[in-house]
């Protein structure tokens, strides 16, 4: 029978890190994960939690530019790093040229896994700037989503990208 | 929320101070590469290590070397790094193949070759939350005494659900191990895996995986096939990794030599990669052809005896093995 292992409570770690460009210290403890943190100490509620266990996709936020699962990381793993979430995409009032496409195509609907398909959209046109429709859905293959069907989230982001290219 | 439970965290600088905090805390400890692993099943309660030692850190892990012909690939280079890299795609296919085909492109940024390597072995009546298993009266792999797939079996039949570990074992590859005495080896990764779904790899606990040695490339080829029911996120119900080596024969000019040496190797059938050696013996001293590939795909269908344990019915993965072994060999023709 499991007994539970209960360990004392181990003691809490200062850390520090970046959040969408701006500074932040905070007292953690060790098994609260990036998503724990970002929602519970920071009340930087944009980041979803879905299933908690890597698969859905929904949790994904940029470490260093790179797209991961916040659900599967250790805040205290990301001590120096820096964070991008939902909340540092639009520019003051100006939103990001994905989220605009993503409002006006109706590529969110009821919106849940909207925050992780941004990101992991967004580290996408960062490294190729004009993707095929197939690079586009293997890079979105981690981030399930019930309500559209996918198409809308394509498009979208195709018209994003072209925006952002200087395309009409 | 899904928590992890109370744990102390370690980040070691060095190899040395890792498999040193591994040997002090014994087996109430564990090492963390990428996570993706290890965290859902803390979350689950499947495994309560007190102590978690990061290695992702660790510099000596990520390095990619040439050593004389054959490849050294650091344990810590990420899923996404391993099928990246240039010389691992053009020189180690199947392992880019099978590197490329883990999980999701989310997961494969975070979870390690080594991790990949050291993945816990899979059962539906395990990877499920506690509460579930509670329910059930848990099972001989975490706190219960009876297996639920073969009740009067006297050991656990979790199956291996590694994409790479295959085709390590298929390249003939050797897994380098660091252990706390500071003595290094390499293992054939033919020999690092046991058929048992609990105690399922033969290293010692304190032993770190520090790297995979490649064989040099001089002529052979090699592919994995994976099946499973989305293609992405799901692990492997079956996996098929070939390795084909002509005799005096150089890449394309290989089509009519006999083949010279051979493995085909199943994995996610039994709790660790499984050579078949019939289909080796189908396929050496003749050329490649359809009639050779029948043969070796039988081969492996006799032998293939999954468990009622993973996705899709045994019945069907087992019916599965010949189209996927024969499509593997194919793709090396
Ligand atoms: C939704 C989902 C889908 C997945 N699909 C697949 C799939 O299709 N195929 C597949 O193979 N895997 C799959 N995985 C599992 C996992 O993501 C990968 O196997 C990954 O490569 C594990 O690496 P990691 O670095 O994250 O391992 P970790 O979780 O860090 O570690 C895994 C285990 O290995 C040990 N370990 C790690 N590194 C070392 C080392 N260097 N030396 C000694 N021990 C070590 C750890 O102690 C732990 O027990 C999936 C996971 C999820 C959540
Ligand atoms: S094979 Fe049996 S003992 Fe092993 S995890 Fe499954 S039910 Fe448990
Ligand atoms: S909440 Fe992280 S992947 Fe689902
Ligand atoms: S918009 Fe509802 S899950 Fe994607």
């Amino acid at each position: 029978m499991s007994d539970h292992r209960v360990i004392p409570e181990p003691p809490k770690t200062v850390l520090h890190m970046k959040v969408n460009g701006v500074r932040i210290e905070e007292a953690i403890r060790p098994h609260k994960t990036l998503l724990e943190v970002l929602r519970e100490d920071l009340l930087l509620t944009g980041t979803k939690h879905g299933c908690e266990l890597g698969e859905c996709g929904t949790c994904a936020v940029l470490v260093d530019g790179e797209p991961v699962l916040s659900c599967l990381v250790l805040g205290v793993a990301c001590q120096g790093k820096s964070v991008e979430t939902v909340e540092g995409m639009a520019n003051g009032p100006e939103l990001h040229p994905l989220q605009e496409a993503f409002a006006e195509l109706g590529a969110a609907q009821c919106g849940y896994c909207t925050p992780g398909f941004l990101l992991t959209a967004k580290e996408l046109l960062d490294r190729d700037p004009d993707p095929s429709r197939e690079t586009m859905i293997a890079a979105l293959a981690g981030n399930l989503c019930r309500c559209t069907g996918y198409l809308k989230i394509y498009e979208a982001i195709e018209l994003a990208a072209a925006r952002m290219r200087g395309v009409k | 929320m899904l928590r992890l439970p109370n744990f102390h965290y370690h980040v070691p600088a060095t190899v040395a101070e890792a498999v040193a905090l591994k040997a002090e805390h014994g087996p109430h400890a564990s090492y963390v590469a990428g996570g993706t692993d290890l965290y859902p099943n803390m979350k689950r309660r499947q495994q309560e290590p007190h102590h978690v030692i990061q290695i992702s850190q660790l510099r000596e892990l990520h390095e990619v070397r040439d050593e004389g012909g054959h490849v050294r690939v650091g344990a810590g280079l990420t899923l996404t790094a391993v099928h990246q890299h240039e010389r691992i795609a053009r020189d180690y296919h199947a392992l880019a193949e099978a590197a490329e085909s883990v999980a999701t492109p989310l997961l494969r940024n975070m979870g390690t070759l080594g991790g990949n390597l050291c993945l816990d072995t899979r059962c539906n009546y395990y990877d499920q939350s506690y509460e579930w298993r509670k329910g059930i009266n848990f099972c001989m792999k975490k706190d219960g005494d009876i297996c639920w797939v073969a009740k009067s079996s006297p050991k656990c039949l979790a199956v291996s659900s590694t994409d790479t570990a295959p085709v390590a074992v298929a390249l003939g590859a050797a897994i380098e191990v660091t252990s706390a005495k500071g003595e290094t080896r390499r293992i054939p990764a033919g020999d690092f895996f046991r058929n048992d779904g609990i105690d399922y790899m033969k290293k010692e606990h304190d032993e770190l995986v520090t790297s995979i040695h490649l064989p040099a490339p001089n002529g052979w080829r090699s592919s994995y096939m994976k099946l499973r029911r989305r293609g992405s996120f799901d692990f492997p119900v079956l996996g098929v990794a070939v390795f084909v080596k002509f005799a005096n024969a150089k890449g394309a000019a290989a089509k009519d030599a006999p083949v010279e040496e051979a493995r085909v190797v199943l994995g996610a059938v039994f709790s660790e990669p499984t050579i078949v050696h019939g289909a080796a013996d189908a396929l050496v001293g003749r050329p490649l052809t359809k009639e050779s590939i029948e043969d070796a795909a039988e081969a492996a269908f006799k032998i293939a005896k999954p468990m009622d344990n993973t996705d899709y019915l045994l019945s069907y993965r087992k019916e599965m093995v010949m189209p996927f072994t024969k499509r593997a060999l194919l793709k090396v023709m």
